[in-house]
């Protein structure tokens, strides 16, 4: 499928127009081979994925096709017809389409092309969008949501007619989202509309290109791939994992013992990028450089939850070169261009070395130079997993995430979406929606009853029939049955739910009844408010502040300088680390040979760890236990991340409990996971009644699997995701909620309702599949039971080994995970009762 | 005031209402052992075909979930009279729009008793062919059952409407339940619908009609109820 191209490629003359060639002259640049390589496969009719690293000029490659179309087509003669969107970019972020239209419009101005370019977000004024559908640009930028909404229009028909080409950016961010399921269904669409449509796709480098390359273009026949393109990286990127004479901590994620050390960096460079994975983190981070900032030096903070108008006084900043370090959370990862950065400091573990890459890819965004960056591991095992990471880089081994089944809740959305657009036929849409590839193995059966849900909910118990949405014409199409419908669907377009976030505004007063003004910090979530006493401190925006009550949908705060902050604990990462790191780290923590890369203190660890216990091979999965205080405690240690962990927690006290051992409680790190409870785990091994292989048995994955998920919280708030995305519920629209908890109906209630009453619903299958390979990371834990098979290794201690500290510290910081509710209401019930009665 | 249960079921909790007994069940109903009368409020009934008519196509279960439960406190207090202290409906089409078979089994559940409708906002009208008197309010002894409750602190008043709600933190976990919100001279009843959510007690809607030194919520568990003294409750 690569036809060798290369030869003609690079006689670029004969494929620029003389504009273009004029343009690269002008600026002493040579287009580069892959530009020219993009082009002609382009204009030979091909979709093409470009995968290349951040400075390869991506985006002029991605776009060369289309504005070396518009300008052989040339200006529009006077009173001709006005021509439809000739290119459509779509970009997963609304600044990205922004930055992009900024950076395109100087070669478009230079060239003297005639082409006009516009973008389309949610911010854009109804007036402008009115005026797009009349008179369209030649190049539309858009999000994946505006797509969906203009495709669910009467005219997108006649808006598409003309459309030529279809660039995605940072592909592989979208396609492993439902907004990216959503997008494939849309590119379906538009598929219809213009058959021989081409599509470029940019990306960085994925584990699966080909999954991408398939996802491009139609699956008709099967399998049928876009051409791809690899422009090999740039010069190796320097990194090193912080030196420091510190004592390293053994848990936690602070990493506060580096500050000094990290202030030092900085004062050394330009300008500085520090990443972070949570924005707790975030704050943290910012406060303890701003107590040691003797110099004042300009450091800024930035994250997803501050202020809009704060953080782009700070992008603006970072844009002049007027600061010397950002602090920031994922919220800058995409490609978006920033100043002058020379060095990339990482606080924390980066989880994922597809992740790191990205990150480092930040700074110096000129190819042929390397860029430098810093790890600061928060505790020794993150000191194991940035080592592993470091190698993983330097051998280019990727670990994105695969890019999975469509979900059935987003094919929803779009079947209603398409009824809007104009009536369909089901055997038409079915062909057209299979044809994309996150649903080219959608069966029949389950299509037809996603239509079912469509139309009337799709109950077992048939009593909507007259209140159908969609409803079926004599010709068999199915129709929206009321105006009022596509209405709704509009409101509700798009896939990310929000979790419920509370406006933080700072006011000045004491007293409740001044709850009202102040200025906007930004936003906070409501599940962290939940656990707030008026009066407790918090971090927020680089300050520390003290809570003092919620009104309507605001969260009030008062300033608190100088006090000790309560910091949110939102535990580790929000990312868990990636299959493949976890098994560079248990292989480096198998090989002594390995452990001279490593700081002494972190060599020393594992080498005590060896003489009092043991370490597992790289394929076995260490399971210890001892005594402590009057518990009996257990930790294992397979390295699968938190979320396989808390999953692997709840199913293994469950049998345990079954087996007699009287398990009281779990926690779980990336790394490893303890129990404990009142019965020697160990003996109950040793005597037979309870093996550690009948306990890790993957049968635990089936009946325990679905009894306690049935329960649980992860499964509900998977479910309210699901049911806002099908359009079952509405969506919060912020800032519009006026009405109290009392009328709106909760998801929690539904889900319990519909669970069992009608257990084989569409949508608790549609939720059942998202919270296995989402929030519970179901595969990643069958893998791993599945792979420990026979090799578990136990080790019966008199007390607690080196390597069991780090978890063991985490008892009491984490929450226990579990329900029990009603214990901690008696309890409170009772409290009072003891005090009352002088018993306390 | 606050007193462990003494009924023949445990999971109660007993109050006082200007001298009357009520006995608070965790299932969310309200029982009169001196007047053998049974009070429940905010069925919500055909809440899910009330959004369904909107184009949001909740599951049509919640009346069948709702009476099924009604059913089993109806079996086990066997009252003389049931009071349903309004919002029985949605809206005012729900009796009309309520299938058949579940206005057979709520038929099944009124035959013999003395049976009350008291009107409220949703449904402020005589439920579409159903037996029952329809009251804007009701008086018996020195209590009045009405649905919204009066402005002002008032002796002996049983009202619905405000669905009250309770939250506690204990070892930073937040727990919420529905809950009785009571002094000693009003009850507020919690919603009994399956589809009903719940509004905190300490909102501004409960201001004003409650003596703060005799407040209690009575939060439900899963099998007994937990009084709360006003202390231990948090605001959303």
């Amino acid at each position: 499928m690569n036809r060798p191209i290369d030869d003609r490629a690079l006689e670029g003359a004969t494929l620029l127009p003389e504009a273009f060639s004029r343009w690269f002259a002008m600026r002493g640049w040579q287009p580069r081979a892959h530009q020219l390589d993009l082009l002609a496969r382009a204009e030979a009719g091909r979709s093409v994925l470009l995968i290349a690293p951040t400075g390869a000029g991506k985006t002029l490659a991605g776009f060369m096709p289309s504005l070396v179309d518009l300008a052989r087509r040339g200006k529009r003669k006077p009173g001709a017809a006005a021509q439809g969107v000739h290119t459509l970019y779509l970009s997963p972020l609304k600044a990205l389409a922004v930055d992009i239209e900024r950076n395109l419009t100087r070669p478009v101005t230079e060239m003297g092309l005639p082409i006009s370019m516009e973008t389309r977000t949610g911010d854009t004024p109804a007036h402008k969008r009115q005026r797009q559908k009349q008179a369209p640009p030649d190049i539309l930028l858009t999000t994946p949501e505006q797509l969906a909404l203009m495709l669910a229009s009467k005219d997108a028909e006649r808006f598409f007619a003309d459309l030529r080409y279809v660039i995605f950016d940072e592909l592989h961010a979208l396609v492993t989202s439902k907004r990216g399921q959503l997008l494939s269904l849309g590119l379906a669409r538009l598929r219809k509309f213009v058959p021989d449509l081409r599509t470029i796709g940019l990306s960085a480098t994925v584990a699966e290109p080909d999954e991408l390359r398939r996802w491009l273009v139609g699956q008709n026949p099967p399998g049928d791939m876009a051409d791809k393109i690899t422009v090999a990286g740039g010069a190796k990127p320097h990194i090193t994992i912080l030196e420091t004479a510190e004592p390293l901590p053994w848990a936690g994620h602070s990493a506060q013992y580096s500050i000094p050390e990290i202030y030092d960096a900085i004062k050394d460079h330009r300008t500085t990028l520090l990443f972070v994975n949570t924005r707790s983190q975030a704050e943290r981070v910012f406060q303890e450089l701003w107590h040691v900032n003797a110099d004042t030096l300009p450091i800024a903070l930035h994250h997803g939850s501050l202020d809009v108008g704060q953080r782009r006084r700070v992008e603006k900043a970072m844009e002049t070169n007027s600061l010397r370090a950002i602090v920031a959370t994922s919220t800058l990862d995409l490609g978006i261009d920033w100043g002058d950065v020379d060095l990339v400091v990482h606080v924390g573990a980066p989880k994922g070395a597809s992740r790191l890459a990205q990150r480092i890819g930040r700074s110096n965004h000129r190819m042929d130079e390397p860029s430098r960056a810093i790890l600061v591991p928060a505790n020794r095992f993150e000191v194991l997993e940035c080592q592993a990471a470091l190698d993983a880089n330097y051998l280019g081994a990727q670990d994105t995430p695969p890019v999975g089944a469509g979900g059935l809740d987003v094919l929803a959305q779009h079947v209603m979406g398409m009824a809007c657009a104009e009536p369909f036929f089901a055997d038409e849409l079915y062909a057209e929606i299979v044809s994309a590839s996150p649903y080219a193995r959608l069966d029949r059966e389950t299509f037809d009853r996603i239509v079912d849900f469509v139309a009337t909910g799709g109950y077992a118990l048939r009593t909507y029939e007259r209140f159908a949405r969609i409803r079926q014409m004599k010709d068999g199409r199915w129709r929206v049955a009321h105006p009022m419908i596509a209405q709704q669907y509009r409101l509700n377009v798009g896939t990310i739910v929000e979790a419920p976030m509370l406006n933080i505004r700072l006011v000045r007063g004491k007293t409740k009844s001044a709850l009202a003004g102040g200025y906007s910090l930004g936003k906070i979530e409501e599940y962290f408010l939940e656990t707030l006493t008026p009066g407790d401190t918090f971090i927020f925006a680089g300050q520390v502040v003290r809570f003092a009550g919620i009104r309507e949908n605001e969260c009030y705060v008062t300033p608190a300088p100088g006090a000790d902050a309560l910091v949110p604990s939102y535990g580790g990462g929000k990312f868990p680390l990636s299959t493949y790191l976890a098994a560079e780290v248990r292989a480096m923590l198998a090989d002594p040979s390995r452990w001279h890369r490593l700081p002494e203190q972190v060599a020393e660890w594992l080498t005590i760890q060896k003489e009092k216990s043991v370490l597992p091979s790289r394929d076995d999965l260490l399971i210890e236990t001892f005594p402590r205080g009057n518990r009996f405690y257990m930790v294992a240690y397979p390295f699968e991340g938190r979320l396989a962990h808390q999953t692997l927690g709840m199913l293994l006290t469950r049998r345990l409990e079954r087996g007699g051992a009287r398990p009281l409680g779990f926690v779980a790190t990336d790394y490893a996971i303890a129990i404990w409870g009142l019965r020697d785990m160990g003996a109950l091994n040793r005597s037979g009644r309870l093996t550690f292989g009948e306990l890790f048995d993957e049968d635990m994955l089936g009946d325990d699997l679905d009894a306690w998920l049935a329960d649980s919280w992860l499964l509900k708030r998977t479910f309210r995701n699901c049911a806002v995305i099908a359009g079952l519920i509405e969506r919060r629209h912020p800032g519009k909620e006026k009405s109290g908890r009392q009328v709106t109906v909760s998801a929690d209630l539904i889900y319990d309702v519909l669970r069992s009453h009608d257990p084989d619903h569409i949508l608790l299958r549609a939720t059942r599949a998202d919270a296995a390979t989402g929030l519970l990371d179901v595969r990643r834990l069958g893998e791993m039971l599945s792979r420990v098979k026979g090799r578990i290794m136990h080790k019966d201690l008199p007390r607690i080994s080196p390597l069991a500290v780090p978890v063991m510290l985490e008892i009491g910081k984490e929450r226990v995970a579990g329900g029990a509710e009603d214990e901690l209401l008696g309890e409170a019930a009772d409290s009072l009762i003891d005090e009352a009665m002088g018993t306390q | 005031m606050i007193v462990r249960a003494q009924s023949r079921f445990s999971a109660t909790s007993e109050a006082a209402v200007r001298g009357e007994r009520v006995v608070c069940d965790a299932r969310g109903v309200a029982w009169f052992p001196e007047m053998r009368l049974l009070a429940v409020s905010d069925l919500h009934l055909e809440k899910g075909s009330r959004h369904a008519r909107r184009g949001y196509m909740l599951p049509p279960y919640d009346t069948a979930a709702t009476l099924a439960r009604l059913a089993a406190v109806i079996a086990d207090y066997d009252p003389t009279m049931v009071v349903s202290l309004g919002d029985s409906f949605d809206d005012i089409g729900g009796a009309a729009r309520m299938p058949a078979i579940y206005r057979d089994q709520l038929l099944a559940l009124m035959k013999g008793r003395d049976w009350f409708w008291v009107a409220g906002n949703h449904d402020p009208e005589k439920p579409a062919d159903l037996p029952g008197a329809t009251v804007q309010e009701l008086g018996i002894g020195g209590i009045v059952f009405r649905h919204e409750p009066s402005a002002g602190r008032l002796a002996g008043e049983i009202a619905g409407h405000l669905h009250p709600g309770a939250r506690i933190v204990q070892r930073g976990r937040s727990v919420r339940r529905r809950c009785f919100a009571a002094d000693r001279n009003r009850l507020i009843m919690p919603a009994f619908g399956s589809f009903t959510g719940a509004l905190n007690v300490l909102d501004r809607a409960f201001s004003n009609l409650f003596c703060p030194d005799n407040f209690v919520a009575y939060m439900l568990g899963t099998d007994r109820v937990y009084p709360m003294d006003r202390r231990l409750l948090r605001s959303d």
